[in-house]
């Protein structure tokens, strides 16, 4: 029944996007101050808030897991921060490539963009955590509370590069005033939304199979120890 | 809080797991000792002993099972139950670069020992420390080191004595101190739980006996 | 053998009360423990300050000898100074208690965790504040500012910046000394952490530095203490979660 599901929701994403790049590329229309170029904003905005959707997800996880000690919880934690980091990538490098056509600059210093570069490094340091601790249960703990800390900033390094930013002449990007263009935008987000479960999904179920290497079973337990004394013959 | 059974355990583990990774160190350990008791741990090396002995002095959480020490549930009543136990363990808990006297002020302080430095003062002469009181623990011979870690323990005359190889790294003097430590703590009433390879040294000193094979009770 | 029932009968509010005193005077403890260690092994302590000393000196050679530019951006290069210092320090913080497993033994003391927290900071804290007040001298020779709005504002931003690095520092030097990688690990989770703080820290130092004709001063020394009190309540909340397994 999940399999299912999960196939279903493939499709979906992938009619979903399919659509959305064409509404994106042909049927919106071309922004008035700054042409085709714009269009990127329809892959780079949703990909930016699905990677904050994705850390949302691993903060409620991480708190999860220090109250309760569930594994699933743990796994669906590293799902969401690897697959939250992939996104913000994606999203920083179009909003790094939107910029250079249109002011002729790699990189802007626009607060949101600067917010959301801090936060990618930021979570790829929880990433390495997660890569440096062996013991599952240390790293799970270690992992949740790093989580909490970096999450807990986010509004901070906000609010902070904006307020540096605005001493300065920002150049902001054009409100989306068309309806047509709020709809693309909408169609876009929601296509991201389907393959980004489609991602956490599956990375999630190699997570858990890959607690379940890590951590011995109960039943392993309820087994007599191996006798000492080697099974005759066990020499020659 | 917790209140005492009727029949008042000092320690008591019912199927005490615990695991690392992939491997059971221990593995539904169960064993009950009377207050005053006293119990000698033996097993092969990595037969589980620290970890068990590490647990019950609620350093370490079992993954499964129960532990009560002194009548208290390690869950609720930790800090009562730390009070009360102290472990020798591998590790001296000691800090290189401050001195013998300085390591077991900082115990006192935190103890609330009363006026402290009299206290680590006679400690530290009994157990023939006295002239190097001052110097960093890092120019400490791993015997002298022990005998630090055991006058921290003795600092705390805890109700529980968890020794984890007190033997270990001293010469037949030592030994000989050790042993006499363990018996006059016995006769004051502390239960005392000794993990050692010197097997015979072991039994003269304790009535009961646990053996440990890969993280379970088996037959010595 | 009966175990005492301590706090009981007391009334909860005076045991409210003596745990938080309780509290602190153990944080005093090992606060005193580690400034103690710290002056102990203080050719260590020497050896940091000089490098805090070398990482201006190497600020003024990679970015030129323009003294205007030195001049406008030294609060940047004081505070990048402390923030690296601090890896080091943090670093110290907790190899110290990894040497003997000497951290188990103050926890089974028992020791709360959050005490051991507040104290570890605190030392931490202050270890960055004398590391900073000995670069200032050096900034102003190097850099040729002089400190428009006096000394006493200067100490202060600098007291609140140290501290925003040591609250969550000492959470992250716990975690990351018991973990791979450590030396690498600990600046890569505190450096994207610490951004907000560091902005504030720097806007501030510069406005003190050159006057603050638009009184902008107030506003990053809000977002300081905000940061400040923020990390000092999740450090609380969080470290035990650390040490405790």
């Amino acid at each position: 029944m999940a399999r299912r599901i999960y196939y279903l929701v493939i499709a979906m994403a992938v009619a979903m996007l399919a659509t959305g790049a064409w509404l994106a590329l042909v049927w919106a229309p071309p922004d008035r101050e700054m042409g085709d170029v714009q269009r990127i904003m329809y892959a780079h905005v949703p990909s930016v808030w699905m990677a904050l959707l994705a850390v949302t997800l691993n903060f409620g996880c991480s708190i999860a897991y220090l109250i309760r000690s569930n594994w699933k919880a743990d796994a669906l934690a590293e799902a969401a921060a690897e697959v939250g980091v992939l996104f913000g990538a994606v999203g920083v490098t179009l909003g790094s490539i939107w910029g250079r056509p249109t002011w002729g600059v790699w990189w802007t210093w626009d607060p949101r963009l600067t917010s959301a570069a801090i936060m990618l490094v930021s979570y790829a340091g929880y990433l390495a955590l997660r890569r440096f601790v062996e013991d599952p249960e240390r790293r799970a703990t270690w992992s949740s509370v790093a989580a909490i800390i970096a999450f807990v900033d986010i509004p901070i390094i906000w609010f902070s590069v904006k307020w540096w930013r605005s001493l300065h002449q920002v150049q902001s990007s054009p409100s989306t005033v068309d309806p047509k263009m709020t709809l693309v935008l909408r169609w876009n987000a929601i296509a991201f939304l389907l393959v980004m479960i489609v991602f956490i999904w599956s990375r999630y179920r190699i997570a858990l199979h890959q607690r379940e290497r890590e951590l011995a079973p109960p039943e392993a337990l309820a087994a007599e120890p191996q006798s000492r004394t080697p099974a005759a013959g066990a020499l020659r | 809080m917790g209140r005492l059974p009727r029949e008042s355990y000092a320690l008591e583990a019912q199927d005490v797991s615990r695991r690392y990774g992939r491997r059971w160190a221990l593995a539904r350990v169960s064993f009950r000792l009377a207050a005053g008791g006293s119990l000698l741990l033996t097993g092969p090396n990595g037969s589980g002993k620290t970890t068990l002995l590490r647990t019950l002095a609620t350093a370490i959480p079992p993954t499964s099972g129960t532990v009560r020490v002194l009548g208290w549930d390690r869950v609720a009543n930790r800090a009562e139950i730390r009070r009360s136990v102290a472990l020798l363990s591998h590790s001296s808990f000691l800090y290189e670069d401050l001195s013998a006297e300085q390591n077991l002020l900082l115990l006192a302080r935190l103890l609330g020992i009363p006026s402290p430095k009299e206290a680590v003062g006679s400690l530290l002469s009994r157990l023939g420390l006295g002239h190097r009181s001052a110097h960093p623990v890092r120019q400490f011979s791993s015997g002298m080191r022990k005998r630090v870690s055991i006058a921290r323990l003795l600092l705390k005359a805890p109700k529980v004595a968890l020794l984890d190889e007190p033997f270990g790294a001293l010469d037949p003097g030592g030994i000989a101190q050790m042993e006499q430590i363990v018996t006059e703590l016995q006769r004051s009433g502390t239960t005392v739980v000794l993990a050692t390879h010197l097997v015979d040294q072991g039994q003269a000193l304790c009535k009961e006996r646990l053996h440990l094979v890969e993280g379970r009770v088996a037959a010595a | 053998m009966s175990a005492p029932d301590s706090e009981a009968d007391q009334p909860s509010q005076a045991g409210a009360l003596g745990l938080i005193q309780q509290l602190f005077a153990n944080a005093a403890i090992v606060l005193a423990k580690d400034l103690l260690i710290e002056w102990r092994t203080r050719t260590r302590l020497n050896a940091l300050l000089f490098f805090s000393f070398a990482t201006l000196l190497l600020f003024s050679f990679a970015l030129g000898p323009d003294t205007k530019l030195l001049e406008r951006n030294a609060g940047g290069y004081l505070w990048l100074a402390i923030l690296f210092s601090s890896v080091l320090a943090l670093g110290e913080s907790f190899r110290v208690e990894r040497e003997n497993a000497s951290l188990d033994g103050l926890r089974l003391v028992p020791t709360d965790a959050r005490a051991i927290f507040l104290g570890k900071a605190l030392g931490n804290g202050l270890i960055l504040i004398l590391i900073g007040l000995l670069l200032i001298p050096v900034m102003v020779a190097l850099y040729g500012v002089t400190i428009a709005m006096g000394f006493g504002p200067l100490v202060v931003v600098l007291v609140l910046g140290c501290f925003a690095i040591s609250w969550p520092g000492t959470v992250y030097s716990a975690i990351a000394s018991n973990a791979r990688a450590r030396d690498v690990l600990l600046p890569l989770l505190l450096f994207p952490l610490i951004v907000p703080a560091l902005l504030a820290a720097v806007k501030a130092t510069s406005l003190v530095l050159q006057g603050d004709p638009m009184l902008q001063l107030r506003s990053w020394l809000t977002l300081l203490v905000a940061f400040n009190l923020i990390y000092w309540a999740l450090g609380l909340a969080l470290f035990p979660q650390v040490i405790e397994e």
